[in-house]
């Protein structure tokens, strides 16, 4: 591979690096822009769900008749409207989007009605009967593995153990990774730590619920329009739980207000299509809060074991965890992450972690940015904190000293190349911030964290208009920025000016297939794509040039937006700018484009390091975040206000998961707080100025060294702020969210000695 | 010949051993070669792989090649929000 990020190091950019106006600005201040449920369509119908209103319960039978009979219905549709699909990664899905023999969780979808209005549907639902026989639940992650728990599959054996097991339980799967001795590493150290900590499941809390508008032709030709991170993965997921083939079904995607990964999969779209297909009419579904809160997909919730011992010198000898993470009623909590990220901070000998896949009767979980990270980067940089005091050293001293560098033997397995996590501390380390002093009841932590990033299949078009403006074709939702750094890389390329470039995002009928926007892929990945399709349109421009001079192409070059004679011995001509060339296009070959079709690797991985003060009111346990900084390699900023955003989205998400975000549930397995006024998402007086500091060491996988920004950034601050509470309240905190109750709980013990 | 290493829990599956050295061009090989050698891998590699060469992760990339000197990770396959 040529080392392009020498190349970016290198390059004089013009535009990439600047911060103009982002294109969806003026939409989205006057309400022009279309979201989820702002679609609407002639004759279209409104359809609700039925939900189980148990944790666990066998479905013995759904009487629809009384519903179907109500004047108004146009259709209804159970489990026997959806057959069990071929693609094996479709089955649980399947599962979750209705439920089939059993209810597995509160919230669980069971029936749905689409009818001419809400209040008629709503009506349908109250008719429907559907008969449960109430089974035993469980919902906490510790409780699911023991061996009376009730089981939720029957089925269900954990695979990753040799000899598999005869008996059910709810481990899904066991992971291990690591290398060395860990045994033998503790033996050499001179102080170990070993901790449990515990982080309930938090919810991505985007502000927008889900929604979309479904219509299904008698010819069986489909249209989706909905909010979602990855039109061509609804689109697929569709076309395999209704058996359709992908062509048949066209899915656009609205603006999104916000995703975080919670909008990765389908929960409500399958269904919409069902009712629309055997209604003939289209139907539009609109998810409320709660059903938001109870039926989409929240993080897991966590139980994880440390141990890292450490010689007096500060160097770690060994590091282990044992994670284990429930991720609601179908296999798959993103343990493995947690476990593969761990310890990725840090070069160390002896290391092991051992990850568990639980289900537990609640909702399946989705992603959160950088799933699984952040809550095992809690559990480490904690005991990496109280180490460091142990030892009296320096927290960013001591995290330095083990640092993981280019050619460090990563926790997970590969060595890693040029990477970012020591300028990150070193930054950190003269920063205003580290130096300010702390007055009474206030601490300071900081914490470090890791995510890889990835890229994946992109296809772009990017077309030249007649009067030399650029419209660029995408296929991934712009869920942090997209289009205003598209825009900056294909005119950076072209060499015209970011305002002469519009970037859409396309259909799925469009483009070859996207991978969803997840994975902090899109800058990385699309970026490339459009730069290479930018590139290609390029050559073309050349050609047309050639064509017109009357020379050789490869006597042509295109520099600072022209196509110029490459030398003396090509000829004196007047160089041709892309509007010069576009205005004849018609005339000298047709419509000039550029396309790029890849499945784009060599995404480069991502740290950052963060620092935070709090106050703790010793009277409540209140927590006010008096100042917060984020240190991060971006590898190279396209837009630096979206970067900046970007780091602090994931800065103040941290602080809801620490401070106040937690599924609630009841003795009866019902979730208490599905909604915003008791299930406590940060606003803006709860947040300082987050500040933000980039740095920018080139990824070597990418022509302008991009890195993905969006999900490194909520990593560290679950571990960072309860470092800073443990110190302003001089108590070790091991359990989120550090709530008011809870705080005040443990300082009281503190003083009464207990 | 090429050196690829397993992540733990796959030990079992491959006969014990988290090490395996198989001849393989790329990444379509290395996976044809470790189901030929270590049938029970069949099941996990059905649900999704990454492979790292030379610290890149690969996703899907049958085609991305590895020398005979190339570091080699068999990895779950990622994903992100």
């Amino acid at each position: 591979m040529p080392d392009q990020g020498q190349i970016a190091t290198k390059r004089k950019f013009k535009l990439v690096g600047t911060r103009p106006v982002r294109p969806d600005g003026v939409d989205k201040v006057t309400g022009r822009a279309r979201f989820g449920a702002d679609m609407t369509a002639p004759g279209m119908l409104h359809a609700l769900i039925l939900r189980s209103p148990h944790a666990h319960a066998r479905i013995k039978s759904i009487d629809t008749s009384r519903a179907e009979r109500l004047p108004g219905v146009k259709a209804v549709v159970t489990r026997d409207d959806f057959a069990l699909p071929e693609r094996r990664d479709l089955v649980d899905i399947c599962y979750n989007v209705m439920a089939r023999e059993k209810a597995l969780y509160d919230g669980h979808a069971v029936a749905a009605v689409a009818a001419v209005s809400k209040p008629v549907a709503r009506e349908a639902l109250r008719r429907i009967k559907v008969v449960y026989e109430i089974l035993p639940h469980v919902t906490d992650v510790d409780e699911a593995m023991k061996p009376n728990a009730p089981i939720l599959h029957k089925d269900m054996r954990t695979k990753g153990i040799d000899p598999k097991p005869s008996k059910a339980s709810n481990v899904a799967r066991q992971w291990e990774f690591g290398h060395g001795d860990v045994d033998r590493g503790f033996t050499e150290a001179d102080i170990v730590v070993e901790r449990t900590f515990k982080t309930a499941a938090t919810h991505q809390g985007y502000i927008e619920p889900h929604a979309c508008l479904a219509s299904v032709g008698s010819d069986g030709q489909g249209d989706l329009w909905c909010c979602t991170q990855g039109h061509y993965m609804v689109r697929n997921a569709c076309a395999g739980l209704l058996g359709m083939k992908v062509s048949q079904l066209r899915v656009t995607a609205s603006e999104i207000g916000g995703g975080f990964g919670g909008k990765t999969t389908v929960f409500i779209e399958p269904v919409a299509l069902a009712l629309s297909r055997k209604a003939g009419r289209p139907v539009k579904l609109v998810m409320s809060r709660n059903e938001v809160f109870r039926a989409t997909g929240p993080t897991a919730s966590s139980s994880t074991d440390v141990k890292i011992g450490v010689k007096k010198n500060g160097q770690i000898t060994a590091a282990k965890a044992v994670l284990r993470y429930q991720g609601g009623a179908f296999a798959g909590s993103p343990v493995q992450f947690g476990a593969m990220t761990a310890f990725a901070c840090y070069d160390l000998k002896n290391v092991q972690t051992i990850g568990y896949d639980v289900v537990t009767n609640r909702p399946k979980q989705a992603a959160y940015r950088a799933p699984g990270a952040p809550l095992a980067a809690f559990a480490i940089e904690s005991v990496i904190d109280e180490l460091a005091t142990k030892i009296r050293m320096d927290p960013l001293e001591f995290r330095l000293l083990n640092a993981a560098r280019e050619g460090t033997k990563s926790s997970y397995g590969p060595t890693f190349g040029p990477i970012g996590l020591e300028a990150t501390l070193e930054e950190s380390k003269g920063h205003p911030h580290h130096l300010a002093p702390l007055g009474p009841n206030q601490g300071r932590g900081v914490a470090c964290g890791f995510w890889f990033n990835f890229g994946g299949n992109t296809c772009v078009s990017l077309n030249i208009g007649e009067d030399g403006t650029v419209c660029l074709s995408v296929g991934n939702p712009d869920i942090g920025g997209s289009r205003a750094s598209m825009c900056l890389m294909a005119a950076e390329e072209l060499g015209v000016p970011y305002e002469r470039v519009r970037t859409i995002i396309a259909d799925t009928a469009a483009l070859g297939y996207n991978e969803v926007t997840d994975g902090s892929r899109v800058t990385f990945a699309v970026g490339m794509a459009t730069i290479k399709a930018a590139q290609a349109a390029k050559v073309k421009l050349c050609e047309r040039a050639a064509k017109i001079w009357d020379i050789s192409p490869e006597a042509v070059v295109w520099e600072d937006g022209h196509a110029r004679p490459a030398g003396a011995n090509a000829g004196t001509f007047k160089p041709m700018s892309l509007a010069d060339i576009a205005a004849v296009a018609g005339s000298t070959g047709g419509p000039i484009a550029g396309h790029s079709e890849a499945n784009a690797d060599g995404a480069g991985v991502s740290f950052a390091t963060h620092m935070v003060d709090v106050e703790v009111d010793p009277e409540t346990g209140r927590v006010t975040v008096l100042r917060y900084t984020v240190f991060q390699d971006a590898g190279k900023a396209i837009h630096p206000s979206y970067v900046e955003g970007q780091f602090q989205g994931g800065a103040a998400q941290g602080v809801g998961w620490a401070l106040n975000e937690e599924y609630i549930y009841g003795e009866d397995g019902r979730l208490q707080n599905a909604g915003f006024l008791d299930y406590r998402i940060p606003v803006a007086s709860d947040l300082p100025f987050i500040d933000t500091v980039i740095l920018e060491i080139p990824n070597p996988g990418h022509p302008y060294g991009v890195r993905g920004v969006g999900e490194t950034s909520i990593v560290p601050p679950l571990a960072a702020i309860a470092n800073a509470v443990s110190a302003a309240a001089g108590v070790r905190h091991t359990q989120l969210p550090m709530s008011p109750p809870r705080i005040l709980k443990s300082i009281m013990e503190k003083r009464d000695g207990v | 010949m090429v050196k690829v290493v397993l992540w733990g829990s796959l030990k079992q599956a491959a006969g014990g051993k988290t090490e395996l050295n198989l001849e393989a061009k790329n990444v379509r090989e290395l996976l044809d070669r470790l189901v030929e050698q270590y049938p029970k891998l069949e099941g996990h590699l059905d649900q999704g792989v990454s492979v790292s060469i030379d610290g890149v992760l690969f996703r899907d990339a049958w085609f991305a090649p590895i020398k005979p000197d190339s570091e080699v990770y068999l990895l779950p396959r990622l994903a992100g929000g």
